[in-house]
């Protein structure tokens, strides 16, 4: 049986081949998870930069000193490296950890898995897309080391400040440039990175692999590469319209008789609200982008350990879809600041408060699916679980904002840090964990140790909470954001709640280190994994751990059953997708 | 995006190309080129409504007299698409010949046009609607030249006879985007230019 135009792996010859420049979806997904590891760190060690100069603005940041002689002279940072730190931490995160981890690392790995294919449709499409998403990280991080250092205008680079130039502040020159290409090619990367999902999620599935057979996770990486598909399409040539304003001279975004820095700028026309309509037009999608293989991986995992079929497997891909369109129709609620008519700002405040029902009705399923249940508590379980709570936290918080009438109170404030870490960045994180732990047997061939995994997860979900939930409290005290220190005005009395948070941020972040300690140690003494570990259904765990490099040993599986069929009264409790009838 | 990666499917009788499934015989080649049709047609719709919000935040809009010479190439566009067709409904390397020297004689076609307004000196940054014919243009040409670079691939299966029709297809279909495309593009540039 041909097995479509996959190209067939014979084992490739040379270190080279196997390991850097490989064709094979395994390898492609676990170079992604290498990249999104040493991008949390880098981002994670800025936010610690940030928290530490918040809690204590008048003593110097350890070392510091000597690696920003200018930002940060003495240890003690300025209000413009402050925000250039913001900046290079918003975009590695949502960039380069939440795109780059759940949705390309994981999916690469498991989505060809999934369906019963040797590989992607396109391989080598496959492995350039990695390579183009390494260019981009690189691009971004030489903004450290160029000219005033990197941009300070924050992850959404709003014009005029991203257009005009260096006179808007230090890292506005070279930085920003940097950051807008960085931004184009990792736009690149991502689009024929979609391109090969949805073509091997289309053509590349197995004998009796239906798309109702399709396990829940990939459902998800689906629907997001639909969304990448037309998010990052508008995305990319707004990074090219403004990277023409900066060296180009044109007037795409940058409106006539502007003054900055004593200086009139040599433009006239342009729109800065444009950059927010095509920003954001991405970027809200890219919430969901960053969020819905999250879904996809809890969708899956709970079940598993609930030992019970997931409670409306219709119902669950039904709402995802219903959230990918919606998704499209509510950009306009990051700009109710912007001086947008009233009336405007009801027609996106409606979908926006829409789209909580499909999610709403998600959290439901999951925790209905829990009910009567008896839960196997893992690592992987316990950070499902997680994920459900953060991001119920943080949606909860999302209904205040959807209204035009609170948002502009809240919006320039704490609470939407509070709102947007819990709900995207936190929740993505404990799903980035869940799939860790419950696929790593199957990635490296080795088990983690469990002890760990679960000293680490209440570790870390206590931390989070103490870092975001005191964050709301700020919020609502009129705490803005962004500023980078609040030492002299009405917000002093404050700073005791942010030393707070900072302490539990640090804690936080130093509890990443029995992760760490466990991925290396698991990967080199952890016992040796069996090909199904947890019991589960789905076609990845019918091949060996780690899988041969044409997946199913030249046999492509042939499916027979679905995804989600746990809990049977035979000798087992499960049925394998590839079970015969 | 250019069909250049794709790996030669195996091909059955009649053109169709065998799946694991075993189903409905699929196309994946044809199928990444819809896709990137889809992200291609998004990222020039995000363009044009960039234009026409430019067009109205700023007083300085005027409008630009299209060189002649753009029509021209149209008609070039347009009968490279043509003779296309004929070579892959024949599998004949003629047609095919003809439209990679089409193909290439609309973007010399494109950067005389480019010249021209130079001359009168009309350059990216002279104005918003000499910007967004720059934008919109040059993005078009480096799509065509992708095109054009799917299509060699195509010329050296032919000539190598290990070519499928859905390949062909696929590199063809692309190929008429363009057309598409460019006419899409003539006509906003016409009207709102």
């Amino acid at each position: 049986m041909t097995h479509g135009v996959a190209t067939s792996h014979a084992p490739p010859q040379g270190f080279l081949r196997r390991h850097v420049f490989s064709v094979d979806h395994k390898v492609i997904g676990r170079q992604y998870l290498d990249l999104a590891l040493v991008a949390v760190v880098t981002g994670m060690v800025l936010s610690w930069i940030m928290r530490f100069h918040l809690g204590w603005p008048e003593t110097p940041v350890p070392g510091l000193g000597k690696l920003a002689p200018t930002g940060a002279a003495g240890g003690i940072i300025t209000p413009e490296y402050y925000l250039a730190l913001m900046t290079m931490h918003g975009t590695i995160m949502v960039f380069f950890v939440l795109t780059t981890a759940p949705f390309a690392g994981f999916g690469n790995f498991f989505l060809p898995l999934h369906v019963g294919a040797e590989d992607m449709a396109f391989p080598r499409i496959n492995m350039t897309s990695f390579w183009v998403t390494l260019v981009a990280f690189l691009v971004l991080i030489s903004a450290f080391f160029v000219g005033d250092g990197p941009p300070l205008s924050g992850w959404t680079a709003y014009a005029p400040l991203s257009a005009v130039g260096k006179d808007a502040g230090p890292g506005q020159g070279v930085g920003q440039t940097l950051w807008a290409v960085s931004i184009g090619i990792f736009c690149v990367a991502q689009l024929l990175g979609s391109l090969n999902f949805i073509a091997t999620t289309l053509d590349l599935r197995t004998r009796g692999m239906s798309l109702a057979r399709l396990p829940f996770a990939t459902w998800a990486w689906f629907i997001t590469s639909v969304i990448g598909l037309i998010a990052f399409a508008v995305l990319m040539p707004a990074c090219i319209l403004l990277i023409l304003d900066r060296v180009a001279g044109t007037s795409f975004f940058i409106p006539a008789g502007l003054v900055i820095s004593d200086r009139l700028q040599p433009h006239a026309g342009g729109s800065p609200l444009l950059w927010q309509h095509l920003f954001w037009f991405f970027g809200h999608p890219e919430v969901y982008i960053a969020i819905l293989p999250g879904f996809g991986i809890v969708s899956q995992i709970l079940p598993v350990f609930a030992r019970k079929p997931l409670l409306g497997p219709r119902v669950l891909i039904v709402c995802l879809i219903a959230i990918a369109f919606l998704s499209y129709t509510v950009w306009g609620h990051h700009m109710f600041l912007s001086g947008m008519n009233p009336v405007s700002a009801t027609l996106f405040s409606v979908p926006t408060l829409v789209i909580t029902i499909p999610a709403t009705i998600i959290c439901l399923l999951w925790i209905g699916t829990l009910y009567g249940a008896r839960l196997r508590f893992t690592a992987a379980a316990l950070f499902a679980l997680g994920f459900v709570s953060v991001f119920v936290s943080g949606g909860i918080s999302g209904f205040f904002l959807a209204q035009p009438s609170t948002d502009i109170y809240l919006h320039g404030t704490y609470f939407v840090v509070a709102h947007f870490h819990f709900v995207m960045g936190v929740a993505a994180m404990f799903g980035i964990f869940a799939g860790t732990y419950f696929w790593f047997p199957k990635m490296f061939g080795r088990m983690m140790n469990e002890t760990l995994g679960k000293w680490h997860f209440w570790l870390t979900f206590i931390g989070v909470y103490c870092v975001f939930m005191p964050m709301h409290y700020l919020g609502l005290a009129g705490n803005v954001r962004r500023y980078s220190a609040f030492t002299d005005d009405y917000l002093q009395p404050l700073i005791p709640l942010h030393r707070f948070i900072t302490i539990a941020a640090l804690f936080t972040g130093a509890v990443q280190l029995i992760f760490l300690y466990n991925l290396i140690r698991s990967r080199l003494r952890g016992p040796v994994a069996p090909a199904n570990p947890w019991e589960a259904t789905s076609l990845e765990w019918s091949t060996s751990s780690p899988p041969p490099p044409d997946n199913f040993g030249g046999r492509p599986p042939v499916v027979t059953h679905g995804p989600n069929e746990f809990g049977g009264t035979g000798p087992r409790d499960y049925v394998m997708q590839a079970e015969p009838q | 995006m250019s069909t250049a990666m794709l790996p030669p499917p195996p091909t059955l009788p009649g053109g169709s190309v065998a799946t694991a499934a075993g189903g409905p015989e699929r196309r994946v080649a044809e199928t990444g080129v819809w896709i990137a049709i889809g992200t291609i047609s998004m990222s020039f719709a995000a363009l044009t409504s960039a234009l026409v919000v430019r067009q109205s935040s700023g007083a300085d809009w005027q409008h630009l007299h299209l060189p002649a010479l753009l029509y021209v190439n149209t008609l070039v566009l347009l009968f490279s698409s043509v003779t296309l067709e004929l070579s892959r409904r024949r599998l004949g390397s003629f047609g095919l010949h003809a439209t990679l020297i089409l193909g290439i004689l609309f973007l010399v076609g494109q950067g005389l046009a480019w010249r021209q307004l130079a001359a009168q000196n009309l350059h990216l940054a002279t104005g918003p609607s000499s910007a967004f014919f720059y934008v919109f243009t040059v993005l078009h040409a480096l799509h065509v030249l992708g095109g054009l670079g799917g299509l060699g691939l195509v010329e050296r299966r032919l000539a190598a006879g290990g070519l499928s029709r859905t390949t062909f297809k696929a590199a063809a279909l692309y190929w008429h985007f363009m057309a598409v495309l460019w006419l899409y593009l003539l006509t906003l540039l016409t009207i709102r230019g």
